[in-house]
């Protein structure tokens, strides 16, 4: 069985010194023919999809670190008209901003992008992000003494689990076949196939319908990052993918049971969750060089990487032994976090991809534009959906 | 010899009101990205300055039920700006983005975005709405009090002006060698605290092409003038014959220099239709044409009901008009429209005095009395008329709202283009790379508003 392979952009790479051995792409965290570039190559390569992290404001203070960062949404719908089969998923944060934008948002990538856009969820864990918008007050969830973090964490997701409630409720808003385009009544639209979504909640109540009819997918693919049981609940509650951040294969294992007790657990009306692993990667054809390029990034950032994703260091033949001995504990895919663009890309894309076929985990060429398909989604109806009437 | 006043044009995305023809032949997808891609790419070969795509965030309603007549359903717009730039060069990118249901850091970041996404060429059509029923599709609600809405909107575009300045030129050193990506640790910082909002933090997009989007300003209303005038680089106001033209752009230039502000630098645009025919008569065969095609009888009912603020719908479109009265009490019958009609009472017994002597139906009255077309005639009919409204201080550029997606200014661009080119009034090319080049505007930061927000 083959694998999704994703591919997640951040900045110049995921490792905080990336930058500093970016060469000329040092300049080009905002270019957008940089982003066009790699979405370009990505597809080439036959990956799957590429992941847009975002986030609220930047740290302050710094002064050593990529700090810019072009909206998510927006740089996916730059490089939409430039790819025809790859899957875009650019990242939305659930907290302080308006559902009714997001969805409208997601919705329109799916008409530009031909039924290829899904959106990864994350919240807002600092007090920094809720002073950009000034209208509540938050919290640093990593300052707080342990007794309190998983309650104030589970606040967010509990924000953001009805916010993407409200995104699939808008998208549903409209049922397939709302236009109808009736010049005999003068009718351009069924209105009894538009819904009010009368959603309520103590974070917001949102009336819809959505302004954008109802999106080639139905349902873009919602997408969640976990490595905490309380965010997995989350997106037992409310994702189709889960990207997990295993050390090993044994957590892998651990980490896949956990979700389907979670998923079990809730009433998830949706399709078992796909689950994904991500790995952060200097992958280059000579091992050696991999690991001493790790190195010399450690060295070169203040910090060395601190990150929830294993770290792997190594040549493309290894990573695809790693990948394909993960697999076989029921992985859906793989997201790949390259720590240095400038060096990692290429390797993924000329002879990782390649390895990766020949082994049988990636498959040949695209055979679907549709995302969903790709992942086994069937489409769904609205569930707004009337029953057909009884003559 | 001076040379003529330039005539500034914008391609405006056929919008959900009955202006709009959905039911001909032509008429393609108001929602497929193809219909965006070739308006844009066809007003791009025509050397237009901009493509222009309007915004609203609840469905509308009539009689408390989603109104269906006319084109329902839209893409978003930021979405849809970002992804013409991918496929266009210079054309600029013009959106309406709302200020009442919006946040300042988001909009600031979206339009930074798209202006770095297109190279310099973001527009920002600043509009409020304030009203209630909006509000129901967002965490506030109608929060804002309708007589607060410019006061909020100056302060929102304060804020955002200043989230596009907190990155000086060239703080993005991204020295490999010393480990500075940017110039120091101020960059990008951000604090703003006002009436309305209260806000800091780190902005993320460095000092784009324009540094800030060209803001249009929309509204008719005294204050909306007021704020245009403060702050607009142009003004997007709704089509007039020529005397009222004329006197609304004086009224807008007259109110610059009291603000230290020069006559050019405020662009007044108005949105017109126009039909191009092989001569004036067939020009004018068409627009009568296309008049009855926006005025089907269930529209023609729901017209009258936007003056008559009752429930029409017993009345047939081909009988006479209603004998009762408007109802003049507080609106019932319509929302998320604007309303105008400041004498209903004395509008309708006018339309009924009319009807009666020309022996008109509902139908017939109104798509006679429906916005007739801007500028209807042959190419060069059209031509002459829009140069002399420029050269005579009428406008100074026009934005054109076609009736048929995608192709509507195909005629447009063929024909009449070319004869203002002629004119000497209409670029042949490019000549600049960013919106505020073809709209011949100063630099942004040029000029700042003082006293209109409140602090």
């Amino acid at each position: 069985m083959t694998l999704q392979v994703e591919l997640a952009l951040n900045g110049l790479g995921w490792h905080p010194g990336a930058w500093r051995l970016a060469g000329p792409d040092a300049h080009r965290a905002s270019d957008p023919r940089y982003w066009a570039e790699i979405a370009v190559a990505a597809e080439s390569a036959g990956l799957d999809a590429i992941g847009f992290e975002d986030s609220i404001g930047a740290p302050s203070a710094t002064t050593n670190t990529v700090i810019d960062r072009l909206d998510a949404v927006l740089l996916a719908s730059f490089v939409a008209p430039k790819t025809s089969h790859i899957g875009l998923f650019p990242t939305i944060i659930a907290n302080h901003h308006e559902p009714f934008h997001h969805a409208k948002a997601i919705a329109t990538l799916d008409f530009i992008s031909h039924g290829r856009a899904g959106v990864r969820v994350r919240v807002a864990p600092t007090a920094a992000a809720a002073e950009v918008f000034g209208r509540r007050t938050g919290v640093d969830i990593a300052k707080l003494p342990a007794a309190e973090r998983e309650a104030a964490l589970a606040a967010l997701l509990d924000e953001a689990a009805d916010h993407t409630e409200v995104l699939r409720r808008l998208w549903d808003s409209w049922e397939d076949g709302a236009e109808i385009r009736d010049v005999s009544t003068g009718r351009f639209i069924d209105r009894n196939k538009l819904h009010y979504i009368d959603f309520e909640s103590r974070w917001f109540s949102i009336k819809g319908p959505s302004i954008v009819p109802r999106p080639p997918q139905g349902q873009p693919p919602v997408s969640v990052l976990s490595h905490q049981p309380v965010i997995t609940a989350f997106a037992a509650l409310s994702a189709d993918l889960i990207y997990v951040t295993p050390d090993d294969r044994a957590e892998l294992a651990e980490l896949i049971a956990e979700i389907r007790e979670l998923e079990a657990a809730v009433d998830r009306g949706l399709p078992p969750l796909r689950i994904l692993a991500d790995i952060a990667v200097s992958v280059d054809p000579n091992t050696d060089v991999a690991s001493a390029r790790l190195s010399e990034l450690n060295k070169l950032a203040a910090d060395p990487l601190d990150s929830d994703a294993l770290v792997f260091a190594g040549n493309p033949t290894e990573l695809t032994d790693l990948i394909e001995d993960w697999r076989s504990e029921g992985l859906a895919g793989v997201r790949l976090r390259p720590i240095s663009n400038r060096h990692n890309i290429t390797t993924i894309t000329n002879q990782l991809a390649p390895q990766l076929r020949e082994r049988g985990l990636l498959r040949d060429a695209y055979a679907e534009t549709i995302l969903r398909d790709r992942y086994g989604l069937a489409r769904p109806r609205s569930r707004y959906t009337q029953p057909a009437e009884v003559v | 010899m001076t040379a003529k006043r330039q005539v500034h044009l914008g391609a405006h995305f056929p919008g959900v009101n009955n202006t709009t023809v959905w039911s001909d032949p032509a008429s393609a997808s108001q929602i497929e990205f193809e219909s965006f891609v070739q308006l844009a790419q066809a007003a791009e070969r025509g050397y237009f300055d901009f493509f222009f795509l309007a915004e609203g965030l609840r469905l509308r309603e009539q009689r408390g039920q989603i109104h269906d007549l006319d084109v329902v359903g839209r893409p978003d717009t930021f979405t849809v700006l970002a992804a013409l730039a991918s496929v266009t060069e210079h054309l600029g990118l013009i959106g309406t983005i709302n200020a009442t249901y919006n946040e300042p850091y988001d909009v600031a970041r979206q339009f930074a975005t798209l202006d770095v996404l297109s190279g310099g060429r973001a527009g920002w059509n600043v509009v409020t709405s304030p009203d209630p029923f909006t509000g129901e599709n967002f965490r506030r609600g109608g929060y804002l009090p309708r007589e607060q809405r410019y006061e909020h909107a100056a302060e929102f575009v304060d804020v955002a002006r200043q989230l596009w300045s907190s990155w000086p030129a060239d703080s993005l050193t991204a020295d490999t060698s010393t480990g500075a990506y940017v110039s120091d640790s101020s960059v990008g910082e951000f604090e703003f605290t006002g009436k309305h909002h209260a806000v800091r933090g780190r902005f993320t997009v460095p000092q784009t092409p324009q540094v800030e989007p060209v803001l249009l300003q929309a509204g008719d209303s005294d204050d909306g003038r007021d704020f245009g005038a403060a702050y607009g680089d142009a003004i997007f106001t709704r089509g007039r014959p020529l005397p009222q033209a004329q006197e609304f752009y004086a009224s807008i230039k007259d109110r610059l220099a009291p603000l230290g502000r020069s006559s050019d630098d405020v662009l007044i645009l108005p949105g017109v239709t126009v039909v191009v025919g092989d001569s004036d008569d067939d020009a004018a065969e068409k627009a009568a044409y296309i008049r009855s095609q926006q005025v089907s009888g269930p529209t023609a009912i729901r017209l009258l009901e936007l003056l008559w603020n009752r429930d029409l719908s017993a009345y047939d479109p081909d009988g006479p008009l209603p004998e009762i009265d408007p109802d003049t009490s507080e609106n019932t019958i319509f929302q998320g429209q604007v309303k105008h009609y400041t004498d209903p009472l004395a509008t309708a017994a006018e339309w009924r005095q009319y009807a009666e002597q020309k022996n008109l139906s509902i139908r017939e009255l109104m798509i006679e009395r429906a916005s007739r077309q801007t500028f209807i005639g042959s190419a060069q009919t059209i031509a002459e008329q829009l140069d002399t409204w420029v050269q005579t201080r009428a406008a100074d550029g026009f934005i054109l709202v076609p009736h048929l997606t995608p192709g509507g200014l195909d005629d447009f661009i063929d024909q009449v283009v070319p004869e203002l080119q002629n004119r000497g009034v209409f670029r042949t090319e490019y000549t600049g790379s960013t919106l505020r080049d073809h709209l011949d505007l100063p630099p942004a930061g040029h000029y700042r508003a003082e006293g209109l927000a409140t602090r």
